[in-house]
């Protein structure tokens, strides 16, 4: 398990998620910063997946946000990781269980998909109720 | 065998260049008769969601044309990422490469003057 505390913010890398455009971008920043950490290629992939169907979810459903980004250490195994969260001020979600259940059909899905962000993540961590907004945190760890 | 168009997508895409990609391809398929489609994805790095309805949808849209897509050259971590992300590339074939895909088409349009 990891604790969140023992985390400066301010450091944080901030991405505003406005746009379809800002989703191509919040990819290609993560992307560096998940090779800086030397991620292996699966594990680069997997994560930078997760975060593009997240800040999508944020645009799409979530009325824009914004998307944080920071290295983070687990003290119990001195491993580094990559964190970010998804920040949005928009309805919140209601029914968690049908956002995380798989809604990847041919195109018309009912879920939100969270399921396969979750999957492809270390931790994931979802902070949100109806008319406050939700805040989602992944977690990569670098396996040595 | 008919004409056999093929797309390599080489930017990330994002919404617009996702719709005109689409529109485009329409237009091609039925300008040039083509009879199959090779959705060449071996520069992307990540497929999410987004991209695969993208590509669903375009094979969709073929299909209806009466054309038929395969699409070739995803990268090996692109593949374990999208088992693992549950997507299904429904009504898509997939190919190691081009030139499997060309097999592909071939052997399934033959018969067809």
């Amino acid at each position: 398990m990891t604790s969140f505390s023992n985390h400066d913010s301010s450091a944080d890398e901030v991405v505003p998620i406005h746009s379809g455009e800002d989703v191509v971008r919040l990819r290609q920043v993560l992307r560096q910063h998940v090779q800086a950490i030397r991620l292996t290629l699966v594990e680069q992939t997997k994560f930078v997946t997760a975060a593009s169907e997240l800040a999508r979810n944020t645009l799409d459903y979530g009325g824009g946000g914004e998307a944080r980004i920071a290295v983070v250490r687990n003290d119990a195994n001195a491993r580094q990781g990559i964190r970010i969260s998804f920040i949005d001020q928009g309805p919140g979600i209601g029914d968690i269980e049908l956002a995380l259940s798989d809604g990847f059909t041919s195109g018309n899905g009912m879920g939100l998909g969270l399921g396969g962000a979750k999957r492809l993540s270390d931790e994931f961590h979802i902070d949100t109720a109806v008319g406050r907004g939700t805040t989602i945190t992944i977690t990569k760890w670098k396996a040595f | 065998m008919g004409r056999i168009l093929l797309v390599t997508i080489q930017v990330d895409m994002h919404d617009k260049l996702a719709m005109t990609l689409q529109d485009d391809l329409t237009e091609r398929i039925v300008r040039d008769h083509a009879r199959g489609v090779l959705i060449d994805i071996s520069a992307l790095d990540i497929v999410d969601s987004f991209i695969g309805r993208m590509i669903s949808n375009t094979a969709g849209m073929a299909r209806v044309l009466d054309a038929q897509t395969v699409v070739v050259g995803m990268q090996p971590s692109v593949a374990i990422t999208l088992v693992e992300l549950g997507l299904r590339l429904d009504g898509v074939r997939t190919a190691l490469n081009v030139e499997r895909g060309m097999e592909l088409l071939g052997s399934s349009l033959s018969g067809f003057k």
